[in-house]
């Protein structure tokens, strides 16, 4: 059974649609990432998860029952990490670690002070002023002092300097090998590739792609850089080429372009025989996976002119 | 322009315009309630109603309620607006131009909105200058508007006059303004200026009173209340306008010490440095009661010790209500057939207006508290708290169980410190137990506010502000009711109703128990409406 079941989830503020028939899934030890640009839905389906808000429409299942009805019950079982920390002004950062994690159950000293020392937290300022990031480092520290079956992290790193992100990276890591389940919604596409197993990609409230990173990989380009004696010309013609460019010096010809990775077999055997010396593939980074789904792709300079 | 206020302008414009709704909310009912107050005064009360009001305000419950009584022998409509309005109209122009001060500058510092500003070509003092004038203005437009329109109601007032009331007024208001200004320089926070601001006034009427009771025309103390300025003008009576300068001068010093005072410090920190707390919280913290409890207690402390100071001084002034009442029976006989002659009536009737008094200020400090669960969630502390196993309804107990106890103990202590304030004076009658009776009676009335700001909590979070209605109403009714000549039950809508007169006839058991059903379906209501709805974070 998942610990996250949503199908179909729809969810409006007024006229505006938030979430419009959102699938997501998080099985149990998977580190499952949440993808997508300021505004997708993440966090509003985070909240639907944890009984803030009501679905309008569609099934909404937390650890096999209803998040809104259970909230209680099925709270005992997490813990959650928001985007944006706000702490009661008048209590340290300390103060508000411990309250938070007896409202959980049995907290845990010796945990609660090697988590301070990792993510480098003085516990004894008044929460007024932290700054964003230390803010940040007090929910991270009460929810990772907490032994919970699924954690809830909405962009958690928000704030965080890379020192303090290689640490919570390997927090996660750690809570994976323990056979912990994550939902780690971001916008970093580097800390997701890191640390996820599979990715959910949101765009205006809708899942537009679901699976593994291996997956996801396979829909989309690898990039190909070759220098060849042969005629290339014909490269950019081929089925699965985009983007081809074709450079000339000192005889030898550089032929650079993106190609489909479904034809990428056929393109490699053609290639090899125009007398290929120097080639570079490389895999698809989540970012232009990204980019594909987001934004326009990255114009090529000739592409921008033209638009201009 | 140096460059330190560089930006006034641009500033002052967008305060205007995101302010402007509630600067003409505060005019239009300012000036409604000045002008309304005048025409029932001139309509309703006729040349005998007039005289007798007047012995009412040569009483020390009337000193105390009004002011220092020029003019008595001849008591018109324009005379008795100057005498009992002055008070009450620096009252409200004072918490505007505190809560105007506070909002544009520290509470702006506070969440990081003015870091922005600041950021940009704009001087250090400007924002201060910008809301200052803009405050200004407010406060001028008000005072004119006002004094125009006591003119056009009761044609024969003196126009001269109304200003100098008003203008006067709203110059006290500015003195209020400032000191708020000096207090957003000394603490990093919004609450607390507002807090120490607005004990300052309170500390201002106190002196006026206990100034003004020793003296027809107030005594020597009376001159230290700023309050005191604006009705030491004698409008309507004798005119002068010199006391208006010791509040210009008060103006200009207190502004010249928030300027010197925000050189020194760094933006966003106050002139006490923070210091480091506890690293572990203690063993008592935990769940939603100990969190409700130490979010509350700082406020509970200070506001139990300025009401409990004030209501003690004030039960000492009992003491002089004796031989006034003697010579005043001796001298004007109208006051002993309206009192009659036994003392104890004028202590029970002084009492009455007292208590109406501490009820409003429990009331607001329950409508404050009521208004926490609701910064909780809009702060985004709540959806922090409930991810955890703690339930809506436990949650909402533990903030108004804390906010409602918290209420009742000021209560009690505003009651008992009066008396012990009369007992301390040699005043034992009325005795202990009416004033316990007092206390049980007004109970169920203040929780009444508090039950209504947390219904509108459970069911229309956004207008929560709409709490403070029902306060400003007990308000105006328990103190202007009689004036205004309002139908009965206008007059029952307001919870201090059935109290009204607890020390002279008793309390209205009836209107207790309605009262008492009232609270519980309300509280009731609250968490249905909380159980259902979405939490949402931000405003």
């Amino acid at each position: 059974m998942n610990l996250i079941d949503i199908r179909g989830l729809d969810k409006s503020f007024g006229s505006a649609k938030a979430l419009d028939g959102l699938d997501l899934a998080v099985a149990p030890g998977e580190v499952r990432g949440f993808l997508g640009p300021n505004g997708a839905g993440k966090s509003t389906t985070i909240r639907v998860l944890l009984g803030l808000l009501r679905p309008n429409a569609g099934q909404v299942r937390l650890f096999g029952g209803d998040p809104w009805a259970g909230a209680v019950r099925l709270h005992r079982r997490l813990a959650y990490v928001p985007g944006d920390v706000t702490l009661w002004p008048n209590l340290t950062g300390g103060e508000a670690i411990d309250y938070l994690t007896r409202l959980r159950g049995a907290p845990d000293k010796k945990r609660k002070t090697e988590l301070l020392e990792r993510f480098e937290l003085d516990p004894t300022k008044k929460a007024r002023t932290y700054s964003k990031g230390n803010r940040q480092k007090v929910a991270l520290v009460a929810a990772f002092a907490v032994d919970a079956e699924l954690y809830i992290l909405d962009e958690p790193t928000s704030g965080l300097d890379p020192l303090m992100e290689a640490v919570f990276t390997e927090c996660v890591r750690e809570l994976k090998r323990h056979g912990r389940s994550v939902l780690l919604s971001s916008h970093i596409l580097s800390e997701v590739e890191k640390i996820c197993d599979t990715v959910t990609i949101i765009r205006a409230g809708r899942a537009v792609e679901s699976g593994t990173l291996p997956e996801l990989r396979h829909l989309t380009r690898s990039r190909v850089v070759a220098t060849v004696r042969g005629d290339a010309s014909a490269v950019p013609a081929l089925a699965g080429v985009h983007d081809a460019t074709l450079n000339t010096s000192d005889g030898a010809v550089t032929v650079a372009f993106d190609v489909d990775d479904s034809a990428i077999g056929a393109v490699v055997s053609r290639l090899a025989a125009l007398e290929v010396t120097a080639m570079t593939v490389t895999p698809p980074s989540l970012e232009e996976l990204f980019l594909r789904h987001y934004g326009d792709p990255v114009a090529s300079p000739a592409e921008g002119a033209a638009v201009r | 322009m140096s460059t330190t206020l560089t930006g006034v302008g641009r500033i002052a414009r967008h305060i205007l315009r995101r302010d402007r709704v509630r600067m003409l909310v505060w005019t239009l009912s300012l000036t409604a309630f000045g002008l309304y107050f005048m025409a029932a005064l001139t309509n309703v009360f006729d040349e005998a109603a007039l005289a007798a009001r007047a012995a009412i305000m040569s009483t020390p419950t009337g000193i105390v309620m009004g002011g220092p009584g020029y003019g008595l022998d001849d008591y018109t409509a324009a005379v008795a607006m100057a005498n009992e309005g002055t008070q009450w109209v620096v009252l409200a122009l004072s918490i505007m131009s505190i809560l105007h001060v506070v909002r544009h500058t520290r509470t702006e510092e506070e969440n990081g909105l003015s870091e922005l500003v600041r950021a940009s070509a704009v001087g250090r003092q400007a924002p201060a200058l910008a809301t200052l004038l803009t405050l200004s203005g407010l406060l001028v437009a008000i005072a004119v508007l006002t004094a125009c329109g006591m003119v056009a109601v009761a044609p024969t007032t003196s126009l001269v006059d109304a200003l100098a009331m008003m203008l006067g007024s709203a110059l006290i208001a500015l003195v209020f303004g400032a000191l708020a200004l000096v207090m957003c320089q000394v603490t990093a926070h919004a609450r607390t200026a507002v807090g120490l601001s607005i004990a300052a006034f309170g500390l201002a009427t106190v002196i006026r009173a206990a100034g003004d009771v020793q003296e027809r025309g107030g005594s020597p103390l009376s001159w230290f209340s700023p309050i005191a300025w604006a009705q030491q003008t004698r409008a309507f009576v004798d005119l002068r306008w010199w006391p208006l300068l010791l509040a210009a001068g008060a103006v200009v010093v207190l502004l010249a010490t928030a300027a010197a005072l925000a050189t020194r410090r760094d933006f966003g920190a106050g002139l006490i440095a923070p210091r480091p707390g506890r690293a572990d919280a203690s063993g008592m913290l935990r769940g939603p009661f100990a969190l409700a409890w130490v979010q509350q207690r700082g406020a509970l402390l200070w506001t139990g010790l300025g009401l409990g100071a004030m209501w003690f001084g004030t039960g000492t002034l009992m003491s002089t209500l004796d031989e006034m009442v003697s010579d005043l029976v001796e001298t004007n006989p109208v006051i002993g057939q309206l009192f009659g002659t036994d003392p104890g009536m004028f202590a029970a009737g002084f009492l009455d207006v007292m208590m109406m008094f501490t009820g409003v200020c429990c009331a607001a400090y329950a409508v404050v508290m009521g208004q926490r669960p609701r910064a909780e969630e809009s702060g985004g502390r709540l959806e922090l708290t409930l991810s955890a196993p703690l339930g809506r309804s436990r949650w909402l107990t533990a903030q108004l169980a804390v906010a409602g106890l918290g209420s009742i103990a000021l209560l009690a202590l505003s009651t008992y410190a009066m008396w012990a304030g009369a007992v301390l004076v040699g005043v034992t009658d009325p005795g202990l137990d009416r004033y316990t009776a007092a206390f049980a009676g007004y109970a169920p009335a203040v929780l009444a506010f508090l039950a209504l700001t947390a219904a509108l909590f459970g069911w229309a979070p956004r207008l929560i502000g709409l709490a403070w209605l029902p306060v400003a109403f007990a308000f105006v009714i328990g103190m202007f009711g009689s004036i205004f000549d309002l139908p009965d039950w206008v007059r029952a809508l307001s919870p201090l109703h059935g109290v009204s007169a607890v020390f002279t006839d008793g309390v209205d058991g009836a209107g207790v128990t309605v009262l008492s059903i009232v609270v519980t379906a309300l509280a009731g209501a609250s968490f249905l409406g909380f159980r259902r709805r979405q939490v949402i974070a931000g405003s």
